[in-house]
């Protein structure tokens, strides 16, 4: 008999059981469909978080701000307010002392609201340098960027992103026309392109979002603005000083990255009292996304492991009901010329189309999973818009990757499985004595 | 035209010298066959009878290669049976021995042609020209309108005919019965024992086991067992003619 022949068998003998035959598949396709969404959904935010790393730059070095917990400030607090933070000096220090830094550039932030006529958006007005765009990869759709013009004439001109524009903007051209931001005028000279939000960094838990950004001049914000700024806090408004809210300092070769990186904090350190400042190395989040990820791989083969177990299980304890009472079958087949090995061959072709089928099924099921995760999405944005909008980003933008290697391992695995599970069973069948199976019933 | 032709033997196709089976059951033990020797020639069709327990089953099992005596031997197309192994031992049922029994042990699932097709796809190597094989056999036996039913669709005599079918299919040197018409009615009992003489008369070899003598007055040798020893053997009716055996036996 051909493998074809045997499998056709396999399958009818199968159809006489539907039911008991759909629930082994069953146990399978849900343990392949389980693999297949968990990888593409692994694979999904690990994507995703390499890319908004790779996005800050494999060969930078950012140092931010950060504000002292509750109690340190209070010590450092006085009616003028708390202090901290990287300082124009630091930006300085850092030029000027550090060889291997090709290009570092200073950047100050702060929210507020930003206003045309009746449309208001809470933005964040951002004070850099023309450099900045560069860095960060911002391109311009309309107008131009800030210039070094505009930096030594302390111009009033503001750089929009493409969501704060449109949000502002809704009718007319942006620009040339003035926008407010707190109580200053500025003129709109230029438009952001999209893009995309980038890693989480430094203490805040939020990717970097682009899109209420906008960009004047830094010794505009300076000038207009200041390093004094009253924030309010639990009802109560703060004063806090603050020169700088981040320098980005970029080297020529990833190699000098992490010793540059060294240099920057033993640098700081001299300098700053306590540690309100934190190095973070783009790099090192990758090497570090990349070992969760790998942790998260063998995690997952763990729960597909278990799952194609269980399935397992469930095919081996069909095929031993199926080999007892089908014994009568046997010792015919035995006795009109058939040899154990053919009988194990019988049995195992029929473990074999159960699994291959559940396999199949499995893979059919796992190329739905990124529709599905769409649709979930669409009706949670659509009837539970408070729970969407709590979601974290992460979650909120994950589109699952099919992994090519999880589909096919999956289905593999789940064939080995109806083998190893089938093997027992069917050298229990061909194990008969064929006097005894013949008078079986 | 027979007195001119010598009397020649029949060729030996089954020959069991000094066999016996022994089962210990408990503490005592049963001899179940007790030195037992006799032989099959072509065109032979032998009854065995006896009391139920005198070791029928047991001989026809050892005639079928479906178990092997504790001592003694079983030539079978020229061979030692008796020191196979397991798999020796399945090619040869499947290639020189056929089998009725008197439950049909037809294949439930798989039609009545496909029925008569299993002992095909045990053939190492193939035998040629298998599904026109099958076809012919049906129409042999009578059941060419009902080559697409199942088992459970046909009556206990048309079963039986479909196990007779599937017995001739791989053309064996031996067709070994067990009561193949314990469970039908008389007037059916009959048709299958025309069927089955029909075949002896074309030269097939046949071992049935009954207890009806009426249905073993049909052979040509009656053999009584007792306990487990060859009782009397007696002949019915004179053995068949030497025909041309082999080109008669593959006209079916
Ligand atoms: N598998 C077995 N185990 C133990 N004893 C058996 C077995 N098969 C047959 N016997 C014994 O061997 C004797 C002959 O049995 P059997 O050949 O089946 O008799 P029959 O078919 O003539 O009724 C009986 O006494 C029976 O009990
Ligand atoms: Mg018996």
């Amino acid at each position: 008999m051909s493998l074809l022949q045997q499998l056709r068998l396999g399958f009818r003998s199968l159809m006489l059981h539907k039911l008991r035959s759909a629930l082994a598949v069953l146990g399978i396709l849900i343990g392949v469909t389980a693999v297949i969404w968990l990888v593409a959904m692994g694979e999904g935010v690990s994507y995703q978080a390499q890319q908004q790393i790779k996005d800050l730059g494999a060969t930078s070095i950012i140092i931010r701000s950060i504000k002292p917990s509750e109690e340190s400030s209070r010590d450092v607090g006085s009616r003028f307010g708390i202090s901290y933070g990287l300082l124009r000096d630091d930006y300085e220090r850092i030029v000027t002392n550090v060889p291997t830094i090709s290009r570092a550039v200073p950047m100050r932030e702060i929210s507020r609201e930003v206003r045309h006529r009746e449309y208001a958006i809470d933005g964040q007005a951002i004070g850099c340098t023309p450099d900045y765009f560069g860095m960060n990869r911002l391109t311009i759709a309309r107008g131009r960027a800030i210039s070094e013009v505009d930096m030594k004439g302390y111009a009033n001109v503001v750089v929009l992103a493409w969501e704060a524009a449109r949000k502002l903007f809704p009718i007319e051209d942006p620009l040339g026309r003035a926008v407010q931001i707190g109580t200053e005028f500025y003129v709109v000279v230029g438009i952001a392109a999209e893009r995309t939000a980038a890693a989480a960094i430094g203490g805040s838990l939020d990717a970097r979002q682009y899109d209420r950004d906008v960009y004047i001049p830094l010794s505009t914000f300076r000038a207009r603005i200041g390093d004094r700024v009253f924030t309010l806090r639990a009802g109560t408004t703060q004063l806090e000083t603050v020169e700088l809210t981040q320098i980005t300092a970029v080297v020529e070769d990833m190699k000098e990255v992490d010793a540059t990186a060294d240099i920057i904090r033993s640098l700081l350190q001299r300098y700053h009292k306590s540690v309100d400042y934190a190095v973070v190395v783009p790099k090192e989040l990758l090497e570090q996304a990349e070992t969760m990820r790998a942790m998260f791989n063998v995690l997952l083969l763990l729960i597909a492991g278990i799952s194609l177990l269980v399935g397992g299980i469930g095919i081996m304890n069909i095929m031993l009901a199926t080999v007892t009472e089908r014994t009568r079958e046997i010792g015919i087949r035995r006795a009109l010329g058939a040899t154990k090995g053919e009988i194990v061959r019988q049995f195992l072709c029929e473990t074999v189309v159960l699994a291959g089928t559940g396999g199949l099924l499995g893979v059919a099921f796992g190329f739905l999973c990124g529709p599905t995760v769409n649709g979930v999405r669409m009706a949670v944005g659509a009837f539970l818009p408070e729970v969407w909008s709590a979601l974290p980003p992460n979650i909120r933008n994950l589109e699952p990757r099919l992994a090519p290697w999880s589909i096919i391992a999956a289905f593999a695995i789940s064939v080995g499985v109806g083998i190893l599970f089938g093997i027992y069973p069917a050298r229990r069948a061909a194990s008969m004595d064929p006097i005894e199976a013949l008078r079986h019933e | 035209m027979n007195e001119l032709q010598p009397t020649v033997d029949r060729e030996i196709v089954a020959s069991i010298v000094g066999v016996s089976k022994v089962y210990k059951l408990g503490g005592h033990t049963v001899r179940a066959l007790d030195n037992v020797s006799i032989d099959f020639r072509q065109g032979d069709f032998v009854a065995i009878m006896g009391s139920s327990g005198s070791g029928k089953s047991t001989l026809l099992n050892l005639l079928g290669c479906l178990d092997r005596p504790d001592s003694g031997q079983y030539i079978l197309a020229g061979r030692d049976v008796a020191a196979m192994d397991d798999e020796t031992l399945s090619r040869i049922r499947g290639r020189y021995l056929g089998f009725i029994f008197q439950s049909y042990n037809l294949i439930q699932q798989l039609s009545v042609v496909e029925n008569i097709e299993v002992p095909l796809s045990y053939q190492r190597p193939p035998l040629p020209g298998g599904r026109e094989r099958c076809l012919k056999l049906a129409e042999l036996v009578g059941l060419s309108g009902r080559l697409g039913h199942r088992p459970t669709e046909l009556s206990g005599g048309q079963q039986q005919r479909v196990a007779i079918a599937r017995a001739l299919v791989n053309n064996p040197h031996v067709i070994l019965a067990d009561e193949p018409t314990g469970n039908l009615d008389t007037a059916t009992s009959h048709e299958i024992m025309d069927l089955l003489d029909a075949l002896n008369r074309a030269g097939r070899t046949i071992v049935m086991v009954t207890h009806e003598n009426d249905i073993a007055e049909r052979a040509r040798r009656i053999v009584r067992l007792r306990d487990g020893r060859i009782d009397t053997i007696s002949e019915v009716r004179p053995a068949l003619p030497v025909v041309s055996g082999s080109i008669a036996l593959e006209r079916l």
